[in-house]
């Protein structure tokens, strides 16, 4: 095989972890509060600009910066919870879409504001692996083995402590929870904050590969849906299947055409798959 | 009834006398209230009916960039690339609509659909730099006043031209709010399984309406294009420009004629006023107000600025009606 091919195979494999744990995070509110925030990315970009900010500028040790980032992420999920989707709850699904949309406008604008349109980087460069022929980049190595840990983590909180268990059920039927003793509110806010946490967790990761602006959301921001949608709303392993196999068609696709045009393939796919699969790939 | 005669003669006439007395900056505006008012009508046609599209960047990219291109590269007039253009739009509008509707994708998912249009569309601009220049955008070849080239440097034709697309998109709005499918469409809004049980074509009605809505969308961008010969992806098509058309839309109002309209106005004058206001110094102010205002206008008046006023002059009739029953 073409060891260019089998590069971009791996990256490929590589960019789908981080997706996948973006899909993670959206997944979760999609499925637990059945919204899509779609300033999902938007907020990942704040969780960039933070780590930036306190890092770059202020001179803080980038862990610290990171732990920083990910809690003020969360904290940030909260806000828009209580904010934005807690006074709307009860209208159209699609009124809270347009009203995290207008957080998108909102948190691009703000960023141009705060930090201006230029592309900015933390300037940590790590390592490039080289196995024989084939070079990779460490920072996408450890995006990848950091969202595997971030899944699995989510997967053990879901499954072994009871506000896990109750998020679970929720997202299986909202109206008979209440009656088992579950405080709906409270679910809500733990599942905005993992959400926001797991964005935060994706910032820390993407800012080692890539340059943070105001509008980098616009990049991620519909991939991360289409990953949610194609995987089936609220599967999570569906999910994860789904941002390998974008990641896979944006990776072997750009090495053979260019990035716009598989990016292209990947939303064509996407619409047609959601013909032909509408509840998800993983679905009978 | 006669007094509102009077209210419309008396504007129409103020907007076709506009022209001669505004300096040209203000024409500039008008024209783009005009042209981005008759967009965002396109665009309610199909919202106030709850299918939200966020695919609209994708009609309006195909109707700006269809006749610039037969234009530069054929030299054919865009009296004929602008219907190749609107009709290449409506057929996409098919194309997505047509398993869309047949699967009864609706709600969010819908929407996520029609984005992923818009990105696609983008994109494939974008990636056919040999021919549109990419992400730096084109410009027509310029030929001077021609009606052939549909080109007026004098800002004058442009706004009659706008004038007409506006009021003729106003026209079609009310065909469809008068025609028998408008009470079709509102019973599909309302419950898709009861409108078929009740023996409405639901397929037929809300194709109608989408294949309507993008090719005048089409139609917008084409003629945004000829005004500012100059077209860039960014701008007439991709999730920016398609969550633009869904906000102003929403902010003014999708259930009422001028809705769509009101909200151009809003969002140009306020996008203007903070430009003059804050200067350069201050880029992205504007549409941080702007996000704000979108949020709070969701939350408290869903159905938009007009909605509310709507909702007050028509509450006797409907507690009637209601009444009645």
């Amino acid at each position: 095989m073409d060891i260019y091919l089998l590069e971009a195979i791996i990256n490929g494999i590589l960019l789908g972890g981080v997706l996948a744990l973006l899909a993670l995070g959206l997944n979760l509110i999609f499925g637990v509060i059945d919204v899509v925030w779609i300033a999902y990315a938007d907020i990942v970009m704040c969780g960039m600009y933070a780590i930036y900010w306190l890092y770059a500028e202020l001179g803080w040790p980038l862990p610290l910066a990171c732990a920083v980032a990910i809690v003020g992420v969360a904290a940030l999920g909260v806000l828009v919870h209580l904010l934005i989707i807690a006074p709307i709850l009860g209208s159209a699904p699609i009124n809270q879409l347009l009203a995290t949309g207008g957080l998108l406008f909102f948190l691009q604008s703000f960023a141009t504001l705060l930090f201006g349109t230029e592309f900015r980087n933390i300037g940590v460069r790590l390592p490039i692996i080289e196995l024989g022929d084939i070079y990779i980049s460490y920072a996408r190595l450890l995006a990848f083995a950091m969202a595997l840990v971030g899944a699995v983590a989510l997967y053990f909180f879901l499954r072994r402590t009871f506000i896990g268990t109750a998020i679970r059920a929720i997202a299986q039927d909202r109206d008979i929870v209440g009656l088992m003793g579950v405080d709906q509110r409270r679910v809500y806010l733990v599942t905005s904050a993992i959400g926001g946490a797991l964005a935060g967790l994706a910032a820390c990761l993407l800012s080692l590969q890539y340059d943070v602006h105001p509008f980098i959301g616009n990049t991620f921001g519909p991939l991360i849906f289409m990953i949610c949608v194609l995987g089936g709303l609220g599967d999570m392993i569906g999910g994860f299947i789904a941002a390998f196999v974008i990641s896979q068609i944006i990776s072997i696709g750009g090495y053979y055409t260019n990035t716009e045009l598989s990016y292209v393939l990947a939303f064509t796919f996407f619409i047609v798959l959601m013909f032909v699969r509408p509840r998800g790939i993983l679905s009978r | 009834m006669n007094a509102r005669h009077i209210t419309l003669a008396g504007g129409l006439g103020i907007l076709v006398a506009l022209p001669f007395v505004t300096p040209p900056y203000f024409m500039h505006l008008l024209i783009q209230i005009l042209l981005w008012g008759f967009v965002y009508t396109a665009w309610s046609m199909m919202g106030r009916f709850g299918f939200v599209s966020l695919g609209h960047g994708a009609f309006m990219g195909v109707g700006a960039y269809v006749p610039a291109l037969l234009w530069n590269y054929y030299g054919l007039t865009p009296w004929i690339g602008i219907p190749l253009g609107v009709a290449l739009s409506a057929l996409l509008g098919l194309v997505i609509g047509y398993p869309c509707f047949r699967l009864k994708v609706v709600g969010h998912y819908f929407a996520l659909v029609t984005l992923a249009l818009s990105q696609v569309v983008m994109l494939s601009i974008v990636a056919a730099r040999d021919v549109t220049g990419g992400s730096l955008g084109m410009t027509q070849n310029a030929v001077g006043h021609s009606w052939y080239a549909l080109q007026f440097p004098d800002k004058r034709y442009f706004y009659a031209i706008s004038l007409v697309l506006w009021l003729g998109g106003l026209a079609v709005w009310r065909a469809i709010d008068r025609g028998i499918g408008r009470e079709a469409l509102d019973a599909i809004s309302e419950d898709e399984e009861a409108a078929a049980a009740i023996g409405i074509n639901v397929m037929r009605e809300k194709l109608r309406v989408t294949v309507i809505s993008a090719a005048l969308t089409a139609l917008g961008g084409a003629i945004f294009g000829q005004y500012l010969m100059y077209l860039n992806p960014e701008t007439v098509s991709g999730i920016a420009v398609s969550l633009q058309i869904v906000f102003a839309a929403i902010v003014g109002g999708m259930y009422a004629m001028l809705g769509p309209t009101v909200g151009a106005l809003l969002t140009i004058s306020l996008n203007e006023g903070l430009r003059v206001g804050f200067a350069t110094n201050f880029i992205g102010a504007a549409n941080t107000i702007y996000g704000v205002l979108l949020i709070l206008c969701i939350i408290f008046m869903p159905r938009g600025i007009l909605g509310v006023l709507d909702r007050v002059s028509v509450r006797e009739p409907r507690a009637k009606a209601a009444t009645a029953e």
